[in-house]
Order: C-alpha cells, then structure tokens, then sequence
C-alpha cells in the first residue's frame, strides 16, 4: 500500500526522496531509494516529512523513530493502534519539534503542490477553503462538493479517527487561522470525545475566519462503537447534538445535511 | 470488548485487587453448592450479563442459607432482565456469580479511563459510591476527585495519597495496593475503563471491589490473547461479530433500509441522510478499503437477514476503492444471494461512470443515484414503495 501512494504522491508532484522499510534496505522501489531506518533516510535525502503506513503493532515505534530522526511532519495513516500506545507516543511528543497527523486518516493535501496519504488529489482544486476533518471519505464527500461548487481548497487535513491523535481540530484550526490564503474553514466532526466542543470555544474566542461544519452520526445509539476507534458516545457525553449547539453558539453554520456541505460554505462565505 | 463481573473479578484477584469470595454458577443446584462453598452468612446471587441496572432489575437477590441461594439462582436464571442499559428487548441470564456479603461501613466510587481531552489516564473517585457517576457529575461535582496519571511516569504515591485524602481515607496502604494493583491491570491487559461501584470500606477497615467493570481495547486484541479468550458470544449481536471477523463494521439499528459504505465517517453521514429524508436505518455497515468480492457478498448477506428489511442503500465515494470492482462484486452478490428488496447504488470518485454502466448492463433492478441528496431520497422512496 506504501508503494502505490507513494507513486500516485509522486504523480501528483510531492518530492516523494525515500522509503523505509527494515530489511529492506539498498532495494530501489518506484525509482525511489529505500532505508533501514529513518534516521539513515533523512541523512542521505533530506527528507523533513514521512508518511507511515506500518501495521499497528509496530506502528508507534515507527511514529517515535520519525520523531526521534528530526522529521519537522509525520504523517501516520494507520487504524488499529492500540490507545494505550498512542497515549504513550503523544506523551513523548509533548515538546517535540515534530508534528503527528493521524493516526488512522487519510492524511494531507495540498491542491497542486504536495500530497501525504491516501487522498484522492483528483477531486480537489487550489481555493481559498481550508477542511479539517475526523474521517477519511466523508472529508472526500466534503471536498467534492466544494469543488464542484466552483469553491477550491488551501489543504485539506485529515485529523484521524482515532480517540488519541498527534494533531487536534484546535491546532488545525489554528494554523488556518494564520494562513494568508485560507478565508473559510470546512469543519468535519462525528460523534464521541469532545474535540469539537473544544474547537468551538477557540473558534468563538480565537479564529475570526469563518467556519462551517457537519457532524456525523446525529442518531448514533449511545455505547456503540461506530467504526472509528474514537467514535463512540459513552457516559452521555460525545453526543452529535452537543457537539452542535457548541458550534452553532460560537457563531459555526452547521449543515444538517451531508448534502448541504458545501452549499452550507457557499451561503455562509459568498464569493469564494 | 465488555467481560462479566465475574471474570472481571478474576483478573482484579491475579492483580492483588481485594473482591469477596465468590463463584460462578450456571444451575439452581451448582448456585447451592457455591454458596455452601462461599462459606458466608449472607451470601448475594448476582445476575451475570454485559449491563448494568441489574439491582433494579431483580438480578441481584441476597440469599441466608444455600437453600435460599438455589431458590434466588433459580429466579435468575433464564430470566429476561431489562434495564435502561440492555434495551427494551432485555437480556437472557445465563449464568449467576454467588458472591459473600460484605460489612459495608462506606461506598465509593473509583474508576480508572482513558482521558481523551487530557491525553492521560486519569483515576477518577467519589465519595458517593453505588450511584451512577454521571448523576454525581451533574448533581455533585465537587465530590469527584480526578487525578490524571502519565503513562510513561506511572502511578506515583503521591498521586495514591491524593486519592486517599480525597475519598477521606487517613490509611494509606490499602489504597496503595488496591489502586496500584487497578492500575497495573489497566496497563498490562490494555484496559480502557476498569469500573468499580461500589469500592466498600469494611467495618474492618478493609478495601473491597463489590462490583468491576472492565472493558477493553479492541485495537489490542491482538496481544491479549487471555482477555480475547474472555468473549462470550452469547452477549454479542452475532451480525457484529461474523462482520468484526473479516474486517466490516457492523451495528445493527431498529430501521428498514439497509446500508453499506466505504468510510466510517460518510456510513455515519448516510444514516444521517437517511434520517434527513425522512427513512429509518436498518443497520451501520463500514466496508472500509475493501474491493474484495467476497466481503461485498458477505456484507450483502449480513444485511438481508434483517427481517425488517424495506430497501438498501449502497455509498461508495471511491478514492483507492474502485467504482467498478465495487460494481462486479455488488452484481455477483445480487444474483448469488438473489435480491429480495429495491437496491440504490450511489457511485462517486474512481471509477464511477464505468461502475454505474456495470450495474445498469447487468440487468438487475438497481437504481442509480449520482448524489448524495439524490441517494437519500431514493432509498427512502424506494423502502415507502416497498411497504405500499
């Protein structure tokens, strides 16, 4: 799965420098050179991001050993982490100069500069909307319809589906805040935890960039895990409807309908 | 993954967690036996199901002789028990944990989780113990201590002692051993919650478990092949588990239109647009990053055996996933399972136009749906049709 994503990343026109894979090492794949160790890769190509497609089991030694090699990006696609794991990586993290996206998401892109992951880049188009979002296709689904709308994307960030993940919807938030060419933000949140209650309170205080968003799962039942890890409504808390009221209090349009995604922005933002 | 209260039991005794004498019965007459053999005035026969509420629910009787223990077993057993957490449909009891009283001076509460917010473990006690948590939360929440532990520090005296101090506690090493045994079996076993509710301080002044809870991460599984063994298939929906066995998630729901999605994230959506258009789901279904055609058959076949069924839905928005793969294996499907019900297919992403000439070539009654929007309200008209 690495080797297919890394040739469509390259297609795409990402500076894809080298591969890791223990063992492995001295074998060249999709013209790319491969690595026993990260630390090894980044010395020899300069690589300042990675992308991890591991199995589970060894998935956070390889989230700490990207950590540990200087990466300023990891990228960590996989699902079924045990929490327990992540716990401890993020741990480690705290105070880092490296930044964990995921795990289990679809990763990032950049409309025609650099994609991470397993997006499908063909749907998206360069714009103004940055899109944040806890799920891989639904982010797809969201980005479709902006796009056909004639309304393109800053980057669209797939936070993972995961209860413990690297970076958060605030910390996304955040960056588009800051960036010069995001003027709307695309919110995707689902049920369980309590991350979109949090970004509502820095949305309400901190952004001034308008945001809309969607979340899934309005009529979950209440201790059912649905699919995602992190996915889960327990103890009465991590409700769908919570999560928008919160929203809707700190002034985010919140669509209704998964239809109504990215006509939601259009109302909302006019003149994208 | 949810064991009994009796195996959770068990673990806490491997961990040096302190919980009363107690055996398993799955007869009126081993129940007897057991309570001959718990060796206690006052023993308690207790209802062994995968829910809480079981008090009120009559699953929890107090027994003064063996005699009577057989009796309270005999009620038990076989009894459908229903309680807020079981659903109206209830619960079959088929096994009872006879268990000696204890001398209760005081209920806690002590629970140990993961804190998602926090990015901690934190252990979480009350003073008001045998009530649910979540009504101190509400009512109380000054009487809640939390105390947030760093996995990679772990449990500190400290942190034991403000617990201690926090529950009113003078003595601290029964709670040392008792939270720190919890906590090692938190860790060790990749617990997500361990539940006790009530902690009971004897009038002897000891720490007992009366009641555990212990639920586990399924993502860790793989290495805790004991607490894998632990399942009982019997408390689970037998669709979640033939679905979890290769790779879908599936949640049975009380509706009659019938789903399968490629995403947890767009199969919540779908229910959602369902919802939205006024239907009602049968079921969640992630088929993931499948394209394979025996987990489409074996998806199809899970969702037409629900008897309720009017109509199904299939969203695929295809990023690796191809359309047309998907297609081939939703036509192999059809004709091999035979389609009882009306089927939308909605198509986006790789792929899509040649899957969309797939499924109308292959002469099955399928309708297309090109949006989302349009999915929803087909699916809804075409389950309304269905009932007409």
């Amino acid at each position: 799965m690495g080797q297919f994503h890394a040739r469509l990343s390259i297609e795409y026109g990402t500076d894809v420098v080298g591969g890791v894979a223990p063992g492995k090492g001295g074998a060249t794949i999709e013209g790319i050179p491969v690595f026993d160790s990260v630390r090894e890769a980044v010395r020899e190509t300069g690589a300042n991001a990675s992308v991890i497609f591991v199995p589970p089991p060894g998935a956070a030694d390889a989230i700490l050993e990207a950590a540990d090699a200087g990466l300023a990006l990891v990228v960590c696609i996989t699902e079924g982490i045990p929490a327990l794991d992540m716990l401890r990586a993020k741990c480690a993290l705290r105070g880092s100069s490296t930044r964990l996206v995921g795990p289990n998401c679809p990763g990032l892109v950049t409309p025609d500069q650099c994609r991470i992951g397993i997006m499908p880049a063909g749907i998206t188009r360069p714009g103004p909307v940055g899109v944040v979002s806890r799920s891989g296709t639904l982010t797809y689904e969201a980005v479709d319809q902006l796009s056909r709308l004639g309304i393109g994307q800053s980057t669209c960030i797939g936070i993972g589906g995961d209860s413990v993940i690297g970076t958060t919807f605030v910390e996304a938030l955040a960056l588009f805040e800051s960036d010069p060419e995001t003027r709307a933000v695309v919110l995707i949140g689902e049920i369980g935890g309590s991350a979109e209650e949090t970004a509502a309170a820095f949305i309400r205080t901190q952004m001034k960039t308008p945001v809309v968003a969607f979340i899934a799962g309005q009529n979950a039942p209440p201790g059912k895990r649905m699919g995602h890890a992190g996915a889960i409504i327990s103890g009465g808390q991590g409700r769908a409807i919570d999560k928008i009221e919160a929203l809707e209090e700190a002034g985010v349009a919140v669509a209704r309908s998964p239809a109504e995604i990215g006509e939601t922005l259009a109302r909302r933002v006019p003149g994208l | 993954m949810n064991v009994h209260e009796y195996q959770a039991k068990a673990l806490l005794r491997q961990f040096g967690v302190a919980v009363p004498a107690g055996r398993l019965a799955t007869t009126p007459a081993e129940a007897e036996e057991a309570a001959r053999r718990v060796n206690s005035d006052v023993v308690v026969v207790k209802a062994q199901v995968h829910a809480g509420g079981r008090g009120k629910a009559g699953g929890i009787k107090l027994a003064k002789s063996a005699a009577e223990a057989k009796r309270c077993a005999s009620e038990i057993l076989g009894m459908t028990l229903r309680s807020a957490q079981t659903g109206p449909e209830g619960k079959v009891v088929r096994k009872v944990y006879v268990e000696a009283g204890s001398e209760i001076a005081k209920e806690f509460y002590l629970a140990i989780v993961l804190d998602r917010a926090e990015e901690k473990i934190a252990i979480i006690a009350s003073t008001e113990g045998g009530v649910e948590i979540e009504e101190v939360a509400a009512n109380a929440p000054e009487k809640i201590i939390t105390v947030t532990v760093d996995p990679n520090l772990g449990l500190q005296p400290y942190q034991v002692r403000q617990v201690a101090l926090g529950l009113g506690l003078t003595e601290f090493r029964e709670l040392q051993t008792f939270l720190g045994g919890l906590y090692r079996l938190f860790i060790e076993k990749d617990s997500s919650l361990a539940e006790i509710n009530p902690l009971v301080l004897t009038e002897t002044g000891e720490l007992i478990a009366l009641d555990a809870k212990l639920n586990f991460d399924d993502n860790a599984l793989y290495r805790q092949p004991e607490i894998a063994e632990l399942r009982d298939p019997e408390e689970e929906d037998p669709r979640e588990r033939e679905a979890q066995e290769i790779d879908l998630a599936y949640v049975g729901l009380e509706g009659d239109i019938g789903c399968m999605v490629n995403g947890a994230g767009l199969a919540m959506a779908t229910l959602d647009m369902i919802q939205y258009c006024g239907g009602r789901p049968a079921n969640f279904l992630d088929a993931g990053g499948t394209t394979d055609k025996e987990k489409v058959e074996k998806a199809f076949e899970l969702i037409l055996r629900d008897p309720n069924l009017k109509a199904i839905l299939v969203n695929i928005f295809g990023g690796i996933v191809r359309c047309d793969v998907i297609a081939e294996g939703m036509v192999a499907a059809a004709r091999g399972l035979g389609l009882s019900v009306p089927l939308v297919v909605r198509l986006q992403g790789t792929n899509a136009e040649l899957g969309r000439r797939i499924l109308s070539d292959s002469g099955l009654d399928i309708t297309p749906a090109e949006t989302l929007r349009e999915a929803g309200e087909r699916a809804v008209a075409a389950a309304r049709g269905a009932g007409a």
